[in-house]
Order: C-alpha cells, then structure tokens, then sequence
C-alpha cells in the first residue's frame, strides 16, 4: 500500500502562492480558512527561503491523539482525515498540531471555534465518495478519483510534491545527486517519523 | 498544601494573561550568506516566524513544537494520574463507610431545631453545587469520554452528547464563576482560620477519638474544603475563561497551559468534591438536612458545632 506524504522543496519554492489559490478553489474553503500557506523567511533579505505548508499526514498524529471525540481517522495510505458532525471546535488538535494545520471558522456572537477544517489531502471526508455531503464539508475527493492533492498538481516549480513516499523521495533523491546536497526538504522528520518530535 | 498548589496555578493563570500579548514566533537567527540548509532548518523547528500572505495569528511560524509536550503532560500524566485520584478516593470514601460507619447522633434529637442556613445560603449551595456536577461530568467526558462513551452509548448519541456537553460546559462556565463569587463573599468571614480549627484538625476531627473535638459554626475540615474551592474554583475558572474565548487569547502556548491548569485543578476539585458529598450525605447524620431545610436539630448543633451552639443559645437567652 502507498504512504501518502507531502514534501516541499524549499530550493524550489518561489512564493507565488499557486498552492494556497489552487487549494482554496478547488476545495471551495470556508471564509477565513485556509488549508495551506507559504511562509516565507527573511522575506526580502538576501538568503529568503519560502516552504509551503499544510497538514502533513503525520505518522501517529498528535492531533489524532487529543482530539476528545475521536473523531480521526488514518486511511490505509496514511492520508489523516476526520469527522466534522462529531468534532466539537475544542481546538486541541491545533494546540498538539507542529504545523498549525487545523483551522477554525468563528462562530457566534463570542468567536467561539466552529468545526475544525484541514486539509484532506484531496481526498474528502467519511461520507460517500463524491456525494454532495462530502462536497460541502471537506470539498474534493480526487482521491477517489485517482488523482492527486491539486496544489502539488499546480505547482509552477514542482517544490511541492504530493504522492506515494517512495515516488515522492525518488523524485526528490534525483534533486539531491544533481545539486550535490540535501538542503531542500524540511519538516519530513517530524511529521513522518513520531520518535523524533519528542524533543 | 493543596491551597498552596492552587494559588500557584492561580499564578500561572495570571502570568499566562499577562504574557498572552506577546508576539507570536521569533526573529531568525542569522540573514547574511550562507543561511540555508540546516541553518534554517534549525530555526524553523525553534518556531521560527516569517512572513506569510495568510493572515493569521501565528500564521507565520512554520513549526510549533510546544504541542509535543502539551501532548505527552495531558495524555499521559494529568489523564492517568486524574483517574487515579478519582478512583482512590471513591475506594478511600468507601473503605472509611466500612470501617467506620455512618457518624450516629449521639444524644436523641430534642426536636428543636435552630436555623443555620438561610434562604440565600441554601440557594447559593446547591446552584454552585448543581453547575459544579453538570461541569464536572461534561468536563470528565472531554478528558475521558473518547475511551468509553462510545462503546457504552453508541457513536452517534456520543457525538450529540459531546456537542451538547461541550455547549453546556461552555456557558455554564461563566456562570458557575459569578455564583462562586457571590459565594465566596458571602461565606470567607466565617471562615476565617481560627486555633479552634488548628486543633480539631490536629485531632482529625474526632474521628479517632472518642471526644468530638470542639467547633463554630463550621469545623477546621469545612473551612479546608470551602478555601480548596475558592481558590481553586477561580483557577478552573481563570482558565475556562480563557478556553471559552480563544478569539481574545489566542496563541497556542497560552491556550495549552489554561487547559493543564484546568484539567489539573478541576481533576482536585472533583476529588474534594467527592469527600465534601460523602460528608454530607452518609457520613453525617442530621447534616443534609440544614443544606435542604436550613434548620438542624439542637442534637446534632451541639454535637458537631458546639461553640456555634453556645453562641446560639448566649444570644436566645440574651433576647428573652
Ligand atoms: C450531593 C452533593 C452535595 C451535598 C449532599 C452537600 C451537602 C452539604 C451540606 C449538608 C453542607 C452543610 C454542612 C454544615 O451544615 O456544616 C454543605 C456545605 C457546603 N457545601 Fe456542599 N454538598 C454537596 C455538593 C457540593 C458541591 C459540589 C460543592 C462545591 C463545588 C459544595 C460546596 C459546599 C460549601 C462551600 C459548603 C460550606 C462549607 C462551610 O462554609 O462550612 N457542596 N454541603
Ligand atoms: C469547577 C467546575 C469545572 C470542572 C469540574 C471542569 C472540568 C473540565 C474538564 C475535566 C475539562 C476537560 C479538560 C481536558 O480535556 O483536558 C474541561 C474543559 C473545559 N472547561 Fe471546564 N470545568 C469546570 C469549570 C469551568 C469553568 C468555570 C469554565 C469557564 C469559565 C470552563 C470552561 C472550559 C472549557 C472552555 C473547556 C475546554 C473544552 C472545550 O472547549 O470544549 N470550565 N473542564
Ligand atoms: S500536520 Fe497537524 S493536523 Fe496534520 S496530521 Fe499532523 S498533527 Fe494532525
Ligand atoms: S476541534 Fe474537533 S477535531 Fe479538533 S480536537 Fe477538538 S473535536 Fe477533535
């Protein structure tokens, strides 16, 4: 079975914020959510650096672990996904998330946190596939259709890569051997390996 | 001593608000040539902040690794450790029913009865005891209900069950804290520590002995559970508060500090609370009914709060 990851290839990345539009479009996002970013550091200094960033997909996911309800769940291909009619807005999930991924709409006259929303790597929610349901509350389900996470499909530079592991560190790998050094990818040991964000 | 942890949470509670200003993430460490790579990489995992076209409160820190940690206090200290306070004291409370039984009147009641809690008193007890019970049961559901509730419910009432608990939770909670206020100013004069109330701590309060040891209006353990809660009472409340409007306390250290101080002093408070009913109900004869009727037999006054009955009765001689 294929383990879903996503790698963003900061040598690559030119901020164009292609990702961020392709996610916020092609999921119909809530206002005020937004399921990816690209954060750029020392932005307009020599030596800028940008990454994109959403929901890793982490391997024993801290938020999946807090979460009072239980309301994820890890498909086989490690895709983290939950259930939007059981979660209650407590907002655990973003306090153990490393990423900040899970996003929060406000609500009512106080701002409490409505139902969290992330990203669902393209791949819907628990609901039927492509039902106008899944539609509404977690956007595409392509997935189901075969196809891959759209913001990775859209990417100008290809920095961010979507897909199986091991097509993903291939593709990758190859970058290395022609640059001569691995200095691109970030965030892959803390999402995918869980002994490693203890400290 | 468990005064002292609760004023320190309080504390806590207080440095949290003040810090809550801060800005989220920090500089980069360097911006010259060379800084890329691990260099970065390094900053980045520290919680590194940058610029981000996403406004958000901490939209521009990459990596936050705070959560980690909140994770591993809640999952695998407070949460085990709170189940087991819980569940020792029941086994406390209920190997002292067994061994020593319900605490008898020792004289027969006369029948005459004073007047001891008010129409106010009473109704501030059982609201503040009322909210207290539906917020710690929807409370122990948040922390505890995910590896039970299901099974025993099924999942879809436990879905509704959590959104209504966590909606009551969520309002009740304010209004828990104005009814403990008024409460607490009601009540902290009488109160007040006394060399009474050292020794008839000091004799554990008759429990071993044959003599009951003397008290006012209320014993030294009465006056420990009523500060316990006061104090304690406002810490879960000082950080509920902040839970209930993340909008105004946003940042994620914040949030993960009020909820350990919450999750800790309610988890206390639950525990006091136990002993504090077990007191009240089957522990002592002649106790309920002051809480329910306001008046107490002149037995019962006299055998658990002689100084308070003198008082009573200096001051109905005092009248005729
Ligand atoms: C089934 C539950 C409860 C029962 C049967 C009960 C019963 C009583 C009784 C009989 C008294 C009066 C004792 C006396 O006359 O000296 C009392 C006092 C008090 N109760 Fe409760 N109670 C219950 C729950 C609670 C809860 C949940 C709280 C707070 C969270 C609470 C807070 C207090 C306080 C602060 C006092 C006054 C102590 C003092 O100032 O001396 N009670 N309760
Ligand atoms: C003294 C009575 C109270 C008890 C026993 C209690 C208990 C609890 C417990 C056990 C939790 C779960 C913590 C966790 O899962 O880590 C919780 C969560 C929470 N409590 Fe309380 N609590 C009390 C009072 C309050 C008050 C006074 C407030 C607000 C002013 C409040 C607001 C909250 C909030 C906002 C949460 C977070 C969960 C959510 O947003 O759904 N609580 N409480
Ligand atoms: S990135 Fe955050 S939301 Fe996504 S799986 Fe990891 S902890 Fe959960
Ligand atoms: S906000 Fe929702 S998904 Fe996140 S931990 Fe709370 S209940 Fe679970």
């Amino acid at each position: 079975m294929a383990r879903m990851k996503f790698l963003c290839d900061s040598e690559r990345c030119i901020e164009c914020n292609g990702c961020v539009t392709a996610c916020k479009n092609e999921n119909e996002v809530e206002w005020g959510v937004n399921r990816r970013r690209v954060v750029t550091i020392n932005d307009g200094e020599p030596n800028e650096v940008s990454i994109s960033v959403a929901c890793m997909h982490c391997t024993d996911a801290p938020c999946m672990a807090v979460c009072p309800v239980d309301c994820f769940y890890q498909t086989d291909e490690g895709i983290v996904l939950h259930d939007k009619d059981t979660c209650i807005g407590c907002g655990y999930c973003l306090f153990a998330c490393p990423f900040g991924a899970p996003q929060f709409p406000q609500e009512g006259a106080f701002g409490q946190r409505g139902k969290m929303d992330k990203c669902t790597f393209c791949a819907g929610g628990p609901e039927e596939d492509h039902s106008a349901e899944e539609r509404a509350k977690y956007g595409a389900n392509r997935i189901a259709e075969g196809k891959l996470p759209l913001c990775a499909e859209m990417c100008s530079t290809k920095a961010l890569l979507a897909g199986d592991a091991n097509e993903v560190s291939d593709i990758y790998r190859e970058r290395i051997v022609a640059r001569g050094s691995n200095k691109g990818a970030w965030g892959q040991n803390l999402a995918y390996n869980a002994a490693g964000r203890k400290n | 001593m468990a005064a002292v942890g609760q004023a320190l949470a309080v504390l806590l509670v207080g440095l949290m608000l003040m810090v809550s200003g801060a800005q989220a993430g920090n500089e980069p460490s360097a911006d010259g040539n060379g800084y890329q790579g691990a260099d970065y990489w390094r900053d980045v995992t520290q919680g590194v902040s940058g610029y981000s076209t996403v406004k958000d409160l901490e939209a521009g820190v990459l990596i936050n690794r705070s959560g980690e940690g909140w994770r591993q206090v809640r999952n695998d200290k407070v949460k085990p450790s709170g189940a087991w306070a819980l569940s020792l004291t029941l086994l406390v409370l209920a190997s002292a029913f067994l061994l020593l039984g319900r605490s008898r009147l020792r004289e027969p009641r006369t029948g005459r009865t004073l007047e001891r809690w008010k129409r106010l008193d009473r109704w501030l007890h059982w609201s503040v005891a009322g909210m207290f019970i539906v917020l710690a049961v929807t409370g122990l559901s948040i922390l505890y209900g995910r590896h039970f509730l299901p099974d025993v419910m099924g999942e879809t009432v436990f879905a509704t069950w959590m959104q209504g608990g966590k909606l009551v939770h969520n309002y009740l909670g304010p209004l828990f804290l104005v009814c403990l206020l008024l409460m607490v100013l009601k009540w902290a004069l009488r109160n007040r520590f006394t060399l009474v109330d050292l020794k008839w701590l000091v004799s554990g309060g008759g429990l071993f002995t044959r003599e009951h040891p003397k008290a006012g209006y209320s014993n030294g353990g009465e006056k420990l559970w009523f500060w316990f809660l006061a104090l304690g009472g406002l810490a879960v409340s000082a950080s509920g508060l902040a839970l209930d409007f993340p909008a105004y306390l946003g940042l994620r250290e914040d949030l993960q500090l009020a909820n350990l101080v919450h999750a800790i002093g309610s988890l206390a408070l639950i525990c006091g609370a136990f002993g504090h009913a077990y007191m009240g109900t089957v522990a002592v004869e002649g106790a309920l009914e002051g809480m329910v009727t306001g008046q107490v037999d002149e037995s019962w006054a006299k055998q658990h709060h002689e100084l308070w009955y003198e008082e009573v009765k200096a001051k109905q001689a005092g009248q005729k």
